[in-house]
């Protein structure tokens, strides 16, 4: 258990300590929310679908944590790179506790970004239903933070080094995104996008937060739920079986 | 304590580790020698569970690192050749996490992190981030945590590479100690041959990954009719340069020195 702990404490110790990548990462959630949200926001409206700041707002704490959580898995190329894997790799610690660890630490550390990004957001001008649904949208949070944690453990222990990190941006990280509805209403899509959307664990985490939040829902709270725990649940398996095959 | 045999390693159509077999006893300090890519890097990560062997069997303290990865990992301590500390944390965390790890009790560990630090010079320095220690301390930070525990069987992978000659006095000084009055076994790697030739009780010289020569420093001048084991050594490895392959992680590196301000 102290392992698990002192590697969770790890991870927010960097995040605490690397101010300048915080606020970078912020600027992101800011360019879509602020530019998009209110730039498209005319023509959401006209559409009939009411404010596209309100309806965003979910889609972009979601990316946040979506990033957020995937990088940190990811840092374990990092710190492969920079020795330190090595480190805990032979200590006699499970790798299981090791990977657990980690994973909780990226989540945790995504979370908190999360939580900024929505602060913003109800700084900018975001309102929920219902301030006392956030603990609520919280817990999509949480889940889609293992979930992505997870994720980015089982890519960062198959690669050996930063070289397909471009790929994996581009035809992992950003379709998660994009096809998650962060952007666009879920309903009445062409069928191949529709699938597409379905296939995106991103879509439930961002439709369970929507549900709670805005009182707008496409695949209701409860099927959100599940899908993300029993997703979130494989990955961790996949996750801490590559993560235990690791050779250096 | 360390046994191995018919050890073999390949990497695709390049043989690292090529039937190498050898036995360490216990409190025995042992130096294994060997030119630039010889193998003994790869022989000492299938020592310490972070590499298959392709063939062959290990035997650390009676256990297979391979089937009981973990008790196995409870017997032995390392000083990696290459850096394996995290720079944003501080010195002290650095112990503190490797304490942690190595399941050192809390009050032993403050102690023993305090004393190592005052030993290797590091203690006004310990609250401050690694990444802005000089290559020179880091080396000296990743000594002292490697002693932080006591384990049966301590791996030093080249651990003076880097070090001045204060330090390197220190180092061996400590590890003769702990070797003297904890009867830890000791398994090193080093390019500096008077180093191997004053600690060592018996070296083991491997040359393109086949164990060329093993015995006790006197034996090995002896049957090369040599002086010193510098010669000994010249004379059972040749006198040409090797290159090692740049491996993924030394790219890595190179490229995250490209990014330098980066992350990480």
């Amino acid at each position: 258990m102290s392992a698990i702990y002192i590697l969770w404490l790890r991870e927010l110790k960097r995040y605490v300590r690397s101010r300048t990548q915080i606020v970078a990462s912020l600027g992101q959630p800011m360019l879509y929310l602020l530019v998009l949200g209110f730039g498209l926001g005319p023509v959401f409206q006209r559409a009939g679908n009411g404010s596209y700041f309100q309806f965003m707002a979910p889609g972009v704490i979601g990316m946040t944590v979506l990033f957020s959580s995937i990088f940190s898995g990811l840092g374990l190329l990092w710190d492969r790179q920079f020795g330190f894997l090595k480190e805990t790799l032979v200590a006699p610690v499970p790798r299981l506790q090791i990977m657990i660890g980690r994973t909780l630490g990226g989540a945790t550390v995504s979370i908190v970004q999360g939580l900024l990004v929505t602060t913003v957001c109800v700084i900018a001008g975001f309102r929920p239903v219902d301030f006392a649904t956030v603990p609520l949208a919280m817990v999509f949070m949480v889940l889609i933070a293992i979930v992505f944690a997870a994720l980015g453990v089982a890519i960062g222990s198959s690669l050996q080094d930063m070289q397909g990190f471009q790929l994996i941006m581009n035809f992992m990280v950003l379709p998660i995104f994009f096809l998650s509805g962060a952007l666009f209403p879920l309903a009445g899509l062409p069928k191949a996008l529709q699938i597409a959307t379905a296939v995106d664990p991103l879509s439930y985490g961002i439709d369970g937060m929507r549900t709670v939040l805005l009182g707008r829902s496409h695949f209701g709270a409860m099927t959100d739920l599940i899908v993300l725990s029993a997703v979130g649940a494989v990955l961790l398996v996949i996750g801490a079986q590559r993560f235990s095959k690791i050779e250096i | 304590m360390i046994r191995v045999e018919n050890l073999v390693k390949s990497f695709g159509s390049f043989t690292a580790v090529s039937d190498v077999s050898f036995e360490v006893a216990e409190g025995e300090i042992f130096a294994f020698l060997g030119p630039n890519g010889a193998g003994k890097t790869t022989t000492i990560k299938m020592l310490t569970t972070l590499l298959k062997p392709t063939s062959g069997a290990i035997e650390l303290d009676g256990l297979d690192p391979q089937k009981q990865q973990n008790e196995a990992r409870k017997r032995f301590g390392i000083v990696f050749q290459d850096p394996s500390l995290d720079g944003e944390l501080t010195a002290w965390e650095n112990m503190e996490v490797h304490g942690v790890l190595y399941h050192v009790p809390h009050k032993i560990r403050r102690q023993r992190a305090e004393e190592l630090l005052k030993l290797f010079e590091l203690w006004e320095r310990r609250k401050d981030q690694v990444k802005k220690f000089s290559g020179g301390m880091k080396r000296r930070l990743e000594i002292a945590r490697g002693f932080l525990h006591t384990p049966k069987i301590l791996f030093l992978d080249e651990p003076t590479l880097g070090l001045d000659p204060q330090s390197r006095n220190q180092l061996w000084t400590h590890v003769k100690r702990v070797n003297e009055s904890e009867r830890v076994t000791v398994f090193l790697t080093t390019h500096y041959m008077d180093e191997a030739d004053r600690v060592a009780h018996r070296i083991g010289v491997i040359d393109h990954g086949k164990l060329v020569a093993q015995g006790t420093p006197q034996a090995i001048k002896e049957q090369t009719g040599t002086e010193s084991l510098e010669e000994a050594f010249l004379k059972l490895t040749g006198s040409t340069i090797r290159d090692e392959s740049a491996g993924s992680a030394d790219q890595m590196r190179q490229f995250a020195k490209m990014w330098s301000g980066g992350r990480r």
